[in-house]
C-alpha cells in the first residue's frame, strides 16, 4: 500500500468565467522512506500540489490519502518547508522553532523542549544565531531555520516547496547536503518540489515532471538508481546522471514547446501598420 | 558611551543631534559639519525667518489698527482727541492699545507673565494648604471631606488638566477600538455588517459627538453631584479619536500575511494561540499606527471640546482669554497655541518611541 496517495485529484481556483483548473487528474503514489522530486515550470501548480498533500487546501475532485486515510487538514505528521521561509519576524530563532516544538510535544517538560530546540538548531549549524531575529539572518540561514522548524516536529513526511530556489548556488549546494544528511539519518519520506533538474537528480529516488498548467498533470517518472551518498562534482562525470539529465531536460523542453505553440494559436494579430514618422532630428541622422 | 547616546537619540526621534555629538568628539569633521548645517542650522534659520515674517506682519496689522483708531477719534471728537489718542498709543498706555495680532515680543512677555502667574498661584496653594491643614485633619477624623483650594487654576494647571483628559480619552479609545477592531478583523461577517455604521460615524465632527455625549451623560448623572464636564469631555475625545485605531486594527488583523496563517495551520494552533501568537503580533505595526493617529486626533479635538464643554483645560483657557479681551489676552492665546503644538509633537514622539519598542520592523535584508 502506498504511503501517500493522490487519486484523480483536481483543483480549480476562481469563480465563473475566471475559474481555471490548476491541477487536473493527478495520480501519485509515494512509498515509505522514498524521496520523490517533482520538477516543473513556474506557475504550473507546484505549490498547490504541496498544499493539497499538507492539507492546507482540499481537492475539488479525487482524494489525497495518507497512510490509507483521507487527509482532512494539516497535521504534525506532515512537516512543510515553505518556499519563502515563513518565519515569524517578531520571534527569534529559538522561539520560531520553539513554537513548533511546543505544539507538537505538548506533554514534554519545558527543559526538554528547550533542549530539543537547541539540538535541532545545532544540527543545521545555527547555534550562534539562536537568539537572532529572522531579519538579522541571511537567506540561507533563514531557510535553515525553516528546515529546522519543520524537522523539530519529527514529521513522518517532509514536504518541501521549492525550499532552495531563492538561494545562491553555493548556499543551495550546502543546504542540499544538509537536508540529505538529515533525511539519510532518520529515513523519512520526503517530497521535494523544485524547478531545478540537477537538484532533483542529486537528492531524489524518483523524478516526476509536472506539466505546465492550467490543467497540469504529472508526466512519466524517471527512476534514479544512483548510489548514495551522491557527490555533486563526481556526478558530472557519471554517465547515468548525464543520460537521465538529458532525457528529463529534453522532455521538459518538449512540453515547454508544446505549451508555447498552443499559446501562439490563440493570438490573432490586428491588421494595422506602424505609422512612420519623419525623424525629428534629421540634422544628426547618419543615414 | 557616544554610540549609545546616539542610538538612544535616534530611537526617540531626536536624531538631528547626532552630527553635533559626533563633532564634539572630532569625528569626520567635514561631513558632520554639513550634516549639522542641514539638520540643525537650516531649521533654526527657518524658525528665525518665520519670526521675522510674524513680526513684520504683526507690525503691519498694528499700524492699520492704530490709524483706524486715530481716524475714528478724529471723526468722532475732532483733532485734539485724535492727537490725544496718538500720544496715548505711542506712550504704551494699556487703555488705548490697538487690539490685533500680537508680535513675537509681546507673546514672549505674555509667556513670562503666565509663568509668574503660575508661581504666585502655587504659592497661594501652599499657603492655603498650610492654613487648612489643621482643620482638614479634624474634618478627616469626623469623616468629612477635606477643604480644597478653589481658586483660579494657573496656565500650567490647565495644561495638566488637558493632558489628563486626553489620556483618559485615549485610554477609552484604546479599550474600545482595539478589541472591537480585532473582532471585526477576525470576522468577515461582522465587519461587513457594521461597516456602514463605521463609515457613517467616522466623519462626524467632534462638536456633534460632544453634544451626543452630553445628552447621555446628563441623564445618567442626573442625581449625582459629580462634575460631569470632565466625563463628558473625555468620553467625547475618546469617541472622536477612536476611529483611526478601529479601522487600522481591523485592517491589520484581517490582512495578516497568508504565510503566517499557513504556519499557524501547519502547527495546528488553536484559535486563541492563533490570535495571540500570530495575528496580533503581525498586526502590531498597523495597530500602533492607528493609535498614533488616535492620540494626535485626540489632542486636536480636545481643545475644541474643552472650549465648548467649558471643562477646565487649555481649550477653556483659550476661550476665556478670548472672551476676556484684556490687553495681553491675544498674546496668551498665541502662547497657548504654541504650547498645544509642542505638546502634540511630544506626544507623537512618545508614541513613536513606544511603537519602535514593541513592534518588529519588516525584513530589510
Amino acid at each position: 500500500m502506498a504511503y501517500i496517495e493522490l487519486r484523480n485529484v483536481s483543483k480549480s481556483f476562481g469563480i465563473g468565467k475566471d475559474r481555471t483548473q490548476v491541477l487536473s487528474n493527478i495520480n501519485l503514489e509515494i512509498k515509505e522512506e522514498e524521496f520523490v522530486a517533482i520538477v516543473g515550470f513556474t506557475g504550473s501548480g507546484k505549490t498547490t500540489l504541496i498544499n493539497l498533500i499538507s492539507g492546507l487546501i482540499m481537492p475539488d475532485e479525487g482524494e489525497v490519502l495518507f497512510k490509507g486515510e483521507p487527509v482532512t487538514g494539516p497535521s504534525h505528521e506532515r512537516g512543510v518547508i515553505f518556499q519563502n521561509y515563513s518565519l515569524l519576524p517578531w520571534l527569534n530563532v529559538r522561539n520560531n522553532v520553539g513554537m513548533a516544538v511546543r505544539e507538537t510535544f505538548k506533554k514534554m517538560s519545558k527543559k526538554d523542549r528547550n533542549k530539543r530546540v537547541e539540538t535541532y538548531v545545532e544540527m543545521v549549524n545555527l547555534a550562534p544565531a539562536i537568539n537572532k531575529k529572522p531579519k538579522e539572518l541571511s537567506g540561507g540561514m533563514r531557510q535553515r531555520v525553516s528546515v529546522t522548524r519543520a524537522l523539530s516536529m519529527s514529521p513522518e513526511v517532509i514536504l518541501m516547496d521549492e525550499p532552495l530556489s531563492a538561494l545562491d548556488a553555493l548556499t543551495r549546494g550546502n543546504l542540499q547536503q544538509e537536508i540529505l544528511k538529515i533525511w539519510n539519518k532518520d529515513k523519512k519520506t520526503a517530497l521535494l518540489i523544485t524547478n531545478d533538474v540537477d537538484e532533483g537528480l542529486l537528492m531524489a529516488d524518483r523524478i516526476i515532471p509536472l506539466k505546465p498548467g492550467p490543467k497540469a498533470t504529472l508526466g512519466p517518472e524517471w527512476i534514479i538508481n544512483m548510489e548514495r551518498p551522491r557527490d555533486k562534482t563526481a556526478l558530472n562525470h557519471n554517465d547515468e546522471y548525464k543520460r537521465l539529465r538529458n532525457s528529463i531536460i529534453e522532455y521538459l523542453i518538449q512540453i515547454g514547446e508544446q505549451r508555447a505553440s498552443k499559446k501562439e494559436n490563440t493570438y490573432v494579430l490586428p491588421d494595422i501598420k506602424p505609422r512612420i514618422k519623419p525623424a525629428p532630428f534629421r540634422k544628426f541622422g547618419f543615414s | 558611551m557616544k554610540d549609545r547616546s546616539i542610538h538612544i537619540l535616534n530611537f526617540v526621534g531626536l536624531g538631528f543631534f547626532e552630527p553635533a555629538i559626533r563633532l564634539v568628539t572630532g569625528e569626520e569633521v567635514k561631513k558632520n559639519l554639513s550634516l549639522l548645517f542641514k539638520k540643525v542650522v537650516l531649521p533654526i534659520l527657518s524658525v528665525l525667518l518665520f519670526l521675522i515674517l510674524w513680526h513684520s506682519g504683526a507690525t503691519y496689522l498694528y499700524n492699520i489698527e492704530k490709524e483706524a483708531r486715530i481716524e475714528k477719534a478724529f471723526a468722532d471728537r475732532g483733532e485734539a482727541a485724535a492727537l490725544e489718542m496718538q500720544t496715548c498709543i505711542e506712550s504704551d498706555d494699556i487703555s488705548c492699545q490697538p487690539n490685533t495680532l500680537p508680535s513675537p515680543a509681546q507673546v514672549w512677555v505674555a509667556y513670562k507673565s503666565l509663568l509668574t502667574d503660575h508661581r504666585i498661584i502655587t504659592e497661594k496653594k501652599v499657603a492655603f494648604a498650610d492654613k487648612v491643614a489643621a482643620t482638614n485633619t479634624q474634618r478627616a477624623e469626623q469623616g468629612l471631606a477635606a477643604i480644597k483650594y478653589t481658586g483660579r487654576p494657573s496656565f500650567v494647571d490647565q495644561i495638566f488638566t488637558s493632558l489628563k483628559t486626553v489620556f483618559a480619552g485615549f485610554l477609552l479609545a484604546l479599550f474600545i477600538a482595539v478589541p472591537i477592531g480585532i473582532m471585526l478583523g477576525l470576522s468577515d461577517t461582522l465587519r461587513s455588517s457594521v461597516n456602514w455604521l463605521i463609515q457613517i460615524f467616522k466623519p462626524v465632527s467632534p462638536v456633534v459627538w460632544l453634544l451626543l455625549v452630553f445628552m447621555i451623560v446628563k441623564t445618567l448623572t442626573m442625581n449625582s453631584d459629580t462634575d460631569s464636564s470632565f466625563i463628558i469631555s473625555f468620553i467625547s475625545v475618546g469617541l472622536c479619536s477612536m476611529w483611526a485605531t478601529l479601522v487600522n486594527t481591523s485592517m491589520g488583523v484581517s490582512s495578516v500575511d497568508k504565510d503566517y496563517i499557513n504556519v499557524a495551520k501547519v502547527l495546528q494552533l488553536n484559535i486563541g494561540q492563533k490570535v495571540f501568537k500570530i495575528i496580533l503580533p503581525s498586526s502590531f505595526p498597523l495597530i500602533f499606527t492607528g493609535l498614533r493617529i488616535t492620540l494626535s486626533v485626540a489632542w486636536m479635538v480636545l481643545i475644541a471640546i474643552e472650549l465648548l464643554a467649558q471643562s477646565p483645560g487649555l481649550g477653556s483657557f483659550v476661550w476665556e482669554e478670548f472672551q476676556n479681551g484684556a490687553n495681553d489676552s491675544n498674546s496668551k492665546i498665541i502662547v497657548a497655541m504654541f504650547v498645544i503644538g509642542i505638546i502634540g509633537f511630544l506626544l507623537d514622539r512618545i508614541m513613536l518611541t513606544i511603537q519602535k519598542f514593541v513592534t518588529f520592523t519588516e525584513e530589510t535584508a
